[in-house]
């Protein structure tokens, strides 16, 4: 037992996990209305995107300003899927060309594309929603990470590369949707995704995921790898010439972070409804860098907070300052790098963590309760 | 059987825009043999080291290490051949502890799999040991690396090299900027490391080259000046006049 839990981050990080699994799947159900709750699970997603840039940025030191790319390719396969159920000849009598999307008929396609093809089958939807991002990092992270680059350059190359796809989906609006996405989506293998007992379940689901999602990030941080990440980001030169191939070290956590990105946009589409270029271009990307900066770019279950809080401060704050919202966001990240480098999490660990701990070693309570306690201000 | 050439190298050269840094290099070490190379600034001593290690790549020339050409191999396949390599200043994994600084240096568990499912056995808690004992700092092993004085980062990095138990172990500057107990005890510690092993010293400090060197080499802008024991190297007029002074 003690293996395990060493294995997958220790006592006190499996009980932060479990004071946010509580706040996830109990406390929260229990409070918020389902449109609330919808809401929240479409930051989950975001979280998925954080949480991997916590592993590739915040250990690994591999700046990403394209992670919308993978979080789109999850989107997008599941919305395809889900399009194309929604796209049988029944309900598309009416077109030229029944029992293809919609979006196709109106730009004069006549045929199902073959890209689309896979995705009549849930499985190999599922498959792909895995894979591609996970090969497409290969490739990414091949071509540049055995030729060496790194650092800013690379975050310039994923920038870009966010902004290629989107110019390319927008582009070829007969084949994705264009600007406006896969919309309409309304049934999973005849399950209607739209009413409210569909949308609680898509939210446990997508929370089941995340956590699934973090343990393993917990375990990878935990084993001889998660070493290897902090090394290379301090001395990168020592850990070539201790034997090990970086660019492989690099391509792995790249990848790793695409799949969890990937996960988080498939539960999107599933739960928002619909797929946009919007949601893989530059801007999104960034703020997904935010949310991870934030939270604390160190800390897994901080990036799932900082999220959920700026989701939050961007919904209320939006709502009644629209214009202002986005240079809000950027003196937030910019405050958050100068002040807490460290983010929420490190504000919890430097400032809420002692105060509790003295609270109760002066109390005298059990290590034990003491640290459940703990954990659970790991909530607020 | 074997030679006791353990690493050979021919009419190395490599240039930088037309500079050559190493110049029509020829060096022989022989097995168990501590090698200090010295030389001026800008002698080439650090791209020899360089070069050896496959930081490097040779403009022409061969360097061969046990019959394999290291010219030809990359980086990691050169330290997995045997030969380690000790940074100017030290590069050490000041996030982590010095025991998880050796750990990670312990030659298994080199590819991502490999290192996901890494476990660290008995063998390897005990090696980690043996070798903060042989370098001074086994009542330092959970302090985290940054905190170490600069001889002691300077240890922790020969330390990192010696659990990969390498045939050819090549330290540039190994005694720079430690006190005169320090530098004894870093003596000390390659009179007994080197017992299985060769050695290469970049130094600066006669002293110290003194007590550790079998041989010496001197470069001289990319190209061998003199070769031999050191109290040969140092009456050769060519060499007091570049770089011993009078």
């Amino acid at each position: 037992m003690d293996k395990w839990i060493a294995a997958f981050g220790g006592r006190q990080r499996l009980m932060q996990l479990l004071a946010l699994a509580v706040l996830l799947l109990v406390i929260l159900p229990l409070t918020l209305d389902v449109f609330r709750l919808n809401l929240l699970g479409k930051y989950l997603t975001y979280a998925f995107v954080a949480v991997g840039l916590v592993l590739c940025w915040g250990y690994g030191g591999i700046l990403s300003l394209g992670q919308g790319v993978f979080f789109g390719m999850g989107g997008y396969c599941m919305a395809m899927f889900l399009k194309l159920e929604a796209s049988s000849p029944e309900n598309t009598a009416i077109q030229s060309t029944p029992g293809i999307p919609d979006f196709m008929d109106w730009n004069q396609v006549t045929e199902l594309p073959m890209m689309w093809v896979p995705f009549h089958s849930l499985t190999l939807t599922v498959v792909l929603i895995l894979t591609v991002p996970a090969l497409f990092a290969f490739l990414i992270g091949a071509a540049m990470f055995k030729r060496r680059v790194g650092g800013v350059y690379f975050a310039i190359i994923t920038q870009a590369i966010a902004s290629i796809a989107t110019i390319l989906i927008i582009g070829q609006q007969g084949y994705t949707g264009g600007i406006n996405g896969i919309t309409d989506l309304r049934t999973m293998l005849g399950w209607d995704i739209r009413p409210d007992s569909a949308k609680y379940l898509l939210y446990f689901l997508c929370c089941i995921l995340l956590i699934v999602c973090l343990l393993i990030g917990q375990f990878v941080l935990s084993s001889r790898y998660g070493k290897l990440l902090i090394a290379m980001r301090d001395q990168e030169d020592r850990v070539r010439f201790s034997g090990y191939d970086v660019a492989n070290i690099k391509i792995f956590v790249f990848a790793l972070a695409g799949v969890f990105s990937a996960i988080g946009g498939a539960m999107f589409a599933l739960q928002v409804g619909f797929m946009s270029p919007s949601f893989v271009g530059t801007v999104v990307s960034i703020e997904m860098v935010i949310f991870c900066a934030v939270g604390g770019r160190l800390s897994l279950i901080g990036a799932v907070y900082g999220a959920l809080l700026v989701n939050l401060a961007k919904t209320m704050l939006s709502e009644s300052f629209p214009q202002l919202w986005i240079v809000f966001m950027g003196a937030l990240f910019i405050g958050v790098v100068l002040l807490f480098p460290q983010g929420l999490a490190g504000i919890y660990e430097d400032y809420v963590r002692p105060r509790f701990a003295n609270l109760f070693s002066r109390k005298s309570v059990t290590k034990d309760n003491g640290d459940k306690s703990v954990a659970q201000e790991a909530q607020s | 059987m074997t030679s006791p050439i353990l690493l050979a190298i021919e009419d190395l050269t490599v240039s930088f825009d037309g500079f050559k840094a190493v110049d029509g290099l020829n060096l022989y070490v022989e097995r168990n043999e501590v090698r200090v190379v010295i030389g001026p600034n800008g002698a080439g001593k650090t791209t020899l080291l360089d070069l050896i290690c496959g930081k490097t790549k040779a403009s022409s020339g061969s360097i061969k290490f046990k019959d394999i050409e290291l010219t030809k191999l990359v980086e990691h396949d050169i330290v997995k051949a045997g030969v380690g390599r000790k940074f100017q200043t030290p590069s050490i994994y000041e996030n982590l502890s010095v025991r998880e600084n050796l750990e990670l240096s312990y030659p298994k568990g080199r590819t991502v799999f490999g290192s996901l499912f890494f476990k660290v056995t008995d063998e390897v808690a005990a090696r980690v040991l043996e070798v903060a004992e042989d370098t001074f700092l086994s009542d330092r092993l959970d302090t985290s690396a940054g905190l170490l004085s600069h001889g002691q980062k300077q240890w922790l990095e020969i330390g990192m090299l010696l659990i990969q138990d390498p045939e050819l172990l090549m330290l540039d500057e190994p005694v720079a900027g430690m006190s005169v107990s320090e530098r004894e005890a870093t003596a000390e510690l390659l009179g007994r490391i080197s017992k299985n092993r060769s050695v290469i010293v970049i130094e600066h400090d006669m002293d110290f080259v003194k007590d550790i060197a079998h041989r010496v080499t001197v470069l001289h802008q990319g190209k061998l000046l003199a070769e031999g024991k050191m109290d040969e190297v140092q009456k050769n007029e060519k060499v007091i006049e570049v770089y011993l002074g009078h």
